[in-house]
């Protein structure tokens, strides 16, 4: 969620304050500084985990303590895994094989770095695709192994081991 | 003593007749036979000779001594296979093999083609016949992954292994990642080296790892797989620049073989794997990590190949015989 904060001390730990108390896992802070904002506001956006149930209540929570909230991140994306496609990417259509990620609804390529050595070579791409969980990854993963099978692209997958 | 019959005099078996005769473990060689010629002696071949007429004369002994004549023979207590595998029909070996154990003598062999092709039959004729057929030296050379499961993880419940079973794929995936090589630079050092055989496709294809994957699948689980259960990927397509790719994730590709009976899974393929990992070994290096209940995950490291390094696996196996099933000579 993106929320704006006073720019005075103790308002950062003010606002974050009401994550812990309802049981919320703060996975990460990042700090905005943007010249056209009012003078003494921070925005601040907060990558957190806490249970569904709980997040009417938090909101809440934040209102009371005076912070403005810009934007809660509907699609809660925290699965990330990275794989590498080589093969005629660009010749077969670069764009449809992201968008069959994006399509399931719940997993999205959200990064992607190409190299083509050569006109004619294959190429090479290292896709980063988020996920809501683990089962949702597995889907994802098993969209993209079809399509590589289809387009004769070879699919390297990280190793994921059993615990 | 302990008498043994060997056959196959290439690299594995030049290092197992040299290295038994040079220890003293209490083994006799009597019998030694390769493709073209044979020699018996049942007090115990002079085996500095042997080897001293192959390499001058290409002949290890008389060529009207076949090695089935010297299987058949039978002045032996264990015999030693170390012919070259053929994937398809495992032969000579399997024959070699299966006359031995008929004859209700232990087999010790280095050859993945029975085993991959013929676990099921060829360990039912063994246990029928009462005697053992150990074959450590099939799976990544010297690293005693076999014992380890049969014996040092016995008891516990295996969930996966996870290995890089093929040191000449390490090789070729060490160098692009290192020197930022192509493929097929990479591929002509290997052969340089004599890492790689003049036609990679065994090794590159991913066969070879996917032969030891079956052997190990067979021995923790009996599941009866074989060769074409494995659903197998190569490394010959990959580019230097996925290997730069994975680089900067911190991370690096290696060709892994994974046995997950749990999900259904049993695959060689190249892995992207973090540089940490310790199934990331460099060069011709092998590794295997098991998963079990008890003891967690065991990873062993260790060399994949090599004359005397297969002779260590070989010779292990030989001692644990003649330890424990081999009484009164």
């Amino acid at each position: 969620m993106k929320i704006e904060v006073k720019d005075a001390p103790g308002q950062l730990v003010a606002a974050l304050k009401p994550i812990s108390d309802v049981g919320g896992n703060i996975m990460a802070v990042i700090h905005e500084w943007d010249p056209t904002l009012r003078p003494k506001t921070r925005i601040v956006q907060v990558v957190l985990d806490i249970p569904e149930e709980r997040l009417d209540g938090l909101i809440a929570a934040l209102k009371a303590a005076g912070v403005t909230i810009l934007r809660l991140g509907e699609e809660r994306l925290l699965l990330k895994r990275s794989v590498i496609m080589i093969g005629h990417l660009m010749h077969t259509d670069l764009s449809d094989t992201v968008s069959q990620i994006d399509r399931t609804g719940y997993a999205e390529v959200v990064e992607m770095h190409l190299t083509m050595p050569g006109i004619a070579q294959r190429s090479s791409a290292l896709f980063t695709i988020s996920a809501t969980n683990r089962a949702h990854m597995d889907e994802a993963m098993k969209v993209l192994r079809a399509v590589a099978k289809k387009k004769d692209l070879l699919l390297v997958e990280p190793l994921e081991e059993v615990a | 003593m302990m008498r043994v019959a060997i056959l196959g005099l290439g690299s594995v078996g030049r290092g197992v007749a040299s290295m038994l005769a040079k220890k003293g473990l209490g083994i006799t060689i009597t019998g030694i036979a390769d493709s073209k010629s044979g020699a018996c002696d049942p007090a115990g071949l002079d085996v500095a000779a042997v080897l001293e007429k192959k390499a001058k004369t290409g002949l290890c002994g008389d060529p009207a001594v076949t090695a089935r004549a010297v299987v058949e023979g039978g002045e032996y207590d264990v015999l030693v296979e170390v012919t070259p595998t053929d994937v398809k029909t495992a032969e000579p070996a399997l024959t070699h093999i299966r006359t031995a154990l008929s004859m209700g003598k232990h087999v010790v062999t280095s050859n993945k083609g029975p085993m991959a092709l013929h676990f099921r039959d060829l360990t039912a004729l063994a246990e029928e016949h009462g005697v053992q057929l150990r074959y450590e030296a099939t799976v990544c050379g010297a690293i005693p992954i076999i014992q380890t499961l049969q014996h040092g993880l016995a008891g516990n419940t295996v969930h996966a292994i996870y290995g890089v079973m093929n040191g000449t794929c390490n090789y070729i995936l060490t160098r692009m990642a290192d020197e930022g090589l192509t493929y097929e630079q990479a591929l002509a050092e290997a052969r340089e080296l004599g890492y790689a055989e003049a036609d990679p496709t065994f090794d590159v294809k991913g066969i070879d790892a996917a032969l030891k994957l079956v052997i190990l699948a067979n021995t923790v689980w009996n599941n009866g797989v074989t060769l074409k259960d494995v659903e197998c990927t190569g490394i010959d397509l990959l580019t230097a620049e996925a290997l730069t790719l994975a680089g900067r994730q911190n991370c690096t590709i290696r060709l892994i073989g994974e046995v997950v009976p749990e999900k259904g899974l049993l695959r060689v393929s190249p892995r992207i794997l973090p540089k940490k990992h310790p199934l990331v070994v460099r060069d011709t290096l092998n590794a295997v990590t098991v998963v079990t209940d008890m003891a967690g995950a065991i990873t062993e490291v260790g060399k994949g190949a090599g004359s005397v390094e297969t002779a260590s696996a070989v010779i292990g196996d030989l001692l644990f015989i003649k330890n424990c099933h081999v009484t009164g000579h």
